[in-house]
């Protein structure tokens, strides 16, 4: 026993080094967090519509009786990276009729207002979140923040980005193609 | 020219490092004497090369040359003089620079003043030295060398991030590094040992003031970077048990422990084989909180390049030293014959104590810093662990070891008479009842907790105040007598009863921080007044400074107390233009009972215009965190500055005493 | 990453962080609420509480600790509220589940076992250690005077 004992400090040393080689992985994001709300029903919200745009409004009664998976995305005229992803978004709504809310996080309803005119909406619905607090519900922690919500209302993706690159465009595919399988 | 001229030094200085790696280690294999000397040229030379490296990479940023691509990242020529200089260490590849700088030192220090030190220990050592220079100057050359050059070069730089611009933080990486760093040859003299295959209690002394002097400095590094984070980060805290502080107080806690162990080993001739290990595990330590530090593992404010493919090398790097060194000790550590007998009860007994408990409380906040990713890793789960499981896990070790920190320098060696001590001991226990009452009385509502650690506290500095007293007689001999004591009494024994005596003083500066805080925050125009600890507080509004590199909005309060003025505070919030960023500037008063700190910022909410959010904190005792830690550097100096340690003293010529025979 | 960079910069600029106007006109509440931020953290920051954050979304969280506390929720159904929206990732004292029973009781168990190491070794070094005939007084006080002197010059 004695004798195995000064092998102690070696054998730890080999479990943080298999540790930190397995958190090097480049895939791995240390800062993000999973989402607590996949596999779960939709959050309790209810958000006006952005005053002004005649763009109806969105609450969770609005995501729970869809045959289709609905991509509910948070965005704001503030976010830089939003642009990018608004034409992804545009087109995929266009060409691939793609079920598509947005929630308009932290916006004055004015600029929201202009940026979606300048744009172009390709929202079916937007609620209005002045408060952040609808974003709180959603367990997001910035914009843009891409949801993919089933048949049945359950939440089953949640994407944390832009999605204007082709692998996060390729991801979400990838989901909604899930999703859909899942069709009861 | 210049950076190419440190390129090369680098790339020299590597090559010098690997024969350095060979040579003296062979020669000591085979007593060859002319090899083993060529170690203290070679780490001579290292260090020459390494400075002038060193040298280049200042004078690129003194000068602002932004051919330079590390200059273009960190440093702007609107930067003050001070920063620009401090520049050079501050970012990843300047600090590896200065990583290695310090590696060589150490080398060369050694090579130069440890004259007392045998041959092939000091050959096998300086080897081992070059190893880790060779694992650390290949990491720059070839991932992060700080001499990149960039053409054409933009006609300014990036600031250096404004947080950063700060003399306390600019001399926080230099002495940080020399702990860190300088344990290093502490690790290569226990590597060393074991390839001899022998530690002789003489050992334990000649490794000596090298831990001492890496000790001190990360002390002193630790202590300037909390410091820093207090006056400058706004919140009045000054230690978070972020994964970046805990990666630094680590190896203080182990070289503490080894500090310690190292005497056993020296005058008993005891705890070798502890003594080794703690020696391979505190720069094992600093070498894991490099790589946690510059590999983007664990998120943290103070994280450095996050960049996984540096992490990998560095990994490497740790897998070569750490798994090497341990699984020599492994090895090797059944060669080390045992020590001196000893009771129980005894000053190896309590050293033994102290050893486990540190030991203990490094294991802890290591587990604690390292679980979320072992979770991660095997579930998934993404969890925080924070200052209430630290302090929860913390604490209770701690307060054990003060109080046995107390009595430690009462017991004698081999066997003590604790019936004996404690009774000697009676009034100090009195006293800290006392303390204990009087706390309680003054703060009712004083968490429990904080009431039990000032007492020990107290415990702790009346105790260690007695056994000096008692050291020189004071006052059962007359005081001329005590005086002479007093210069007789070795200046370690002093070192010690400050250091101890010093790190009570700190734990009143930590209990009365954290447990006794208050704090207003409001909307403030010129007029308003506030109350705070008795303090009446009048702001009388904002005026615009121009820095050197910033716009400053410079606050004015009125602290009064019993309608006479105590101070003016002038706290301040600073705008960047290059970094776009904005620092505050807190304005502290700072006095033994506690400090007053204030600071303005502009309020979030937009609808409130003209106003300013001022937030006042008053922090009792926090100053003796400083105090106390400056008492600790002191005190490890003092030690340091003992006779018997200097390793380069000249011996006494030995006058033989020739008698001569008278011729019959 | 352009969004995290820009969500960092804004936690990288430094104050403390509670605003004037989150502030309850409830003392006690207050306190709680302070309590509860300094315990819960900032989704977006790199390691630090809502409390000291500068971010807009820890903001709206301390907004909402508040909320809940005017409520009437206690301090525990205030925590669970923000764990079921963003999980255990946000509290600063983990939670005793089974994922977290190895990190709590690791330091206890740890401690044992340092405990039983110890004992081991004093009793492996205190081996052969003959009990030895007291001393009379006199021989003790002798004694005692002439390791004193000793030990003040061995002693450190």
């Amino acid at each position: 026993m004695k004798k195995f004992l000064p092998l102690l400090p070696l054998c730890a040393a080999i479990g943080i080094g298999i540790a930190g080689w397995w958190g090097l992985n480049p895939d791995r994001d240390p800062g993000a967090i999973p989402s607590v709300l996949i596999n779960k029903p939709v959050p309790e919200f209810e958000l006006a519509s952005i005053t002004g745009t005649g763009i109806p409004d969105l609450k969770t009664q609005d995501l729970l009786e869809n045959q289709e998976p609905i991509l509910v995305n948070f965005f704001a005229s503030w976010c830089l990276p939003c642009r990018a992803e608004h034409a992804v978004l545009a087109r995929m709504v266009r060409e691939e009729d793609l079920n598509l809310v947005g929630i308009n996080y932290k916006d004055k309803p004015a600029t929201a207002a202009k940026w979606l005119a300048e744009l172009g909406n390709p929202y079916r619905r937007i609620g209005s979140d002045q408060t952040g607090r609808a974003g709180i519900e959603w367990g997001i922690s910035g914009v843009p923040e891409t949801f993919i919500v089933g048949p049945g209302g359950k939440v089953i993706f949640r994407y944390v980005g832009p999605i204007s690159s082709d692998e996060a465009i390729g991801k979400i595919r990838e989901a909604l193609a899930a999703a859909r399988m899942d069709k009861p | 020219m210049v950076p190419e001229l440190g390129q090369f030094a680098l790339t020299l200085a590597l090559l010098t490092a690997v024969v350095q790696g060979v040579l003296p280690i062979c020669g000591a294999a085979r007593n060859n004497a002319l090899w083993m000397r060529s170690a203290t040229s070679t780490a001579i030379l290292q260090l020459v090369l390494i400075a002038i490296a060193f040298g280049a990479l200042m004078r690129s940023f003194v000068v602002s040359d932004f051919t330079v691509v590390n200059v273009v990242e960190n440093s702007n020529s609107m930067k003050p003089m001070l920063f620009k200089v401090a520049g050079t260490w501050g970012s990843h590849e300047g600090s590896l620079l200065l990583w290695t700088l310090i590696l060589a030192l150490f080398g060369a220090a050694v090579a130069v003043l440890g004259r007392n030190i045998p041959t092939g220990l000091k050959a096998r050592t300086l080897s081992v030295q070059a190893w880790v220079s060779i694992g650390f100057l290949s990491f720059m050359l070839f991932t992060s060398n700080p001499f990149d050059r960039v053409f054409p070069a933009p006609l300014d730089g990036n600031d250096l991030n404004p947080l950063l611009q700060d003399v306390g933080l600019a001399m926080h990486p230099p002495l940080l590094y020399i702990g860190y760093v300088g344990f290093s040859i502490v690790f290569s003299f226990a590597v060393a040992a074991l390839i001899e295959g022998r530690v002789d209690p003489a050992w334990a002394r000649w490794v000596r003031p090298w831990t001492l002097a890496a000790w001190v400095a990360l002390t002193g590094g630790i202590a300037l970077g909390s410091w820093w984070a207090y006056y400058e980060l706004g919140w009045g805290g000054w230690w978070f048990w972020d994964p970046v502080e805990n990666v630094s107080f680590m190896p203080w806690l182990l070289g503490t422990a080894l500090l310690h162990s190292a005497i056993v080993t020296e005058k008993r001739g005891a705890f070798k084989s502890w003594t080794i290990l703690l020696a391979i595990l505190t720069f094992s330590l600093s070498l894991l909180g490099t790589f946690i530090v510059r590999s983007g593992l664990l998120t943290s404010v103070h994280a450095f390049a996050v960049d996984p493919e540096r992490g990998i090398y560095i990994l490497g790097l740790l897998v070569v030293s750490i798994g090497g060194s341990l699984t020599l000790y492994a090895a090797r550590v059944h060669k080390l014959e045992p020590g001196g007998l000893f009771a129980p009860v005894s000053r190896e007994g309590g050293l033994l104590m102290n050893n486990l408990l540190l030991t203990l409380a490094t294991a802890t906040v290591l587990f604690g810093t390292l679980y979320p990713l072992f979770l991660e890793g095997l579930t998934g789960d993404k969890i925080s662990v924070g200052p209430p499981f630290f302090n929860a896990s913390f604490i209770p070790i701690m307060l054990p070891l003060v109080l046995i920190m107390g009595i430690g320098p009462f017991l004698s060696w081999k066997r003590a008479d604790l019936a004996g001590v404690i009774s000697r001991l009676k009034w100090v226990i009195l006293i800290a009842w006392i303390a204990a009452l009087v706390v309680w009385y003054i703060q009712t509502k004083g968490p429990a907790l904080a009431v039990l650690s000032m007492a020990i506290a107290v415990w702790l500095l009346v105790a260690t105040l007695r056994e000096w007293s008692s050291r020189i007689r004071l006052g059962q001999v007359a005081l001329t007598d005590s005086l002479d004591r007093l210069r007789r009494v070795p200046r370690a024994a002093h070192g010690m009863t400050l250091a101890h005596a010093g790190l009570a003083v700190c734990m009143f500066g930590f209990v009365g921080s954290s447990a006794w805080k208050s704090e207003e925050v409001l909307f403030v125009q010129a007029g308003t007044q506030v109350q705070i600890a008795g303090f009446d507080v009048t702001f009388e509004g904002v005026k615009q400074i121009q820095g050197p590199n910033y716009i400053a909005s410079v606050g004015t309060l009125n602290v009064m107390r019993n309608g006479r003025l105590v101070t003016v505070l002038y706290p301040e919030r600073r705008s960047y233009p290059v970094a776009q960023s904005q620092t505050t500037e807190a304005a502290i008063r700072s006095t033994p009972a506690g400090d007053l700190y204030a600071s303005i910022t502009e309020p979030v909410n937009q609808d409130v215009k003209g106003k300013w959010t001022l937030r006042i904190l008053y922090e009792p005792l926090v100053g003796f965190v400083w105090f106390g830690s400056l008492m600790l550097v002191l005190g490890g100096l003092l030690s340091l500055s003992d006779r018997r340690l200097r390793v380069g003293a000249p011996k006494r010529k030995a006058r033989s005493q020739i008698i001569p025979v008278a011729a019959e | 990453m352009i969004r995290i960079l820009l969500v960092l910069m804004l936690c990288a600029t430094t104050a403390n962080a509670v605003e004037p106007d989150e502030i309850l006109s409830d003392p006690t509440l207050e306190a709680r609420a302070r309590a509860i931020s300094a315990d819960l953290r900032c989704v977006v920051c790199q390691n630090e509480p809502i409390d000291t954050s500068n971010a807009g979304v820890a903001r709206d969280l301390r907004l909402l600790v508040r909320e809940r506390l005017v409520e009437g929720d206690t301090d525990k159904q205030v925590f669970e509220y923000v764990v079921a929206r963003y999980g255990d990732y946000v509290l600063f004292k983990p939670p005793w589940k089974s994922t977290t029973y190895a990190l709590w009781l690791t330091p206890i168990l740890l401690a044992i076992l340092g405990m039983f190491s110890v004992s081991l070794i004093l009793k492996h070094s205190s081996k052969g250690f003959a009990t030895t005939k007291s001393l009379s007084p006199e021989e003790e006080a002798q004694l005692s005077e002439i390791t004193k002197t000793k030990e003040d010059r061995d002693t450190e």
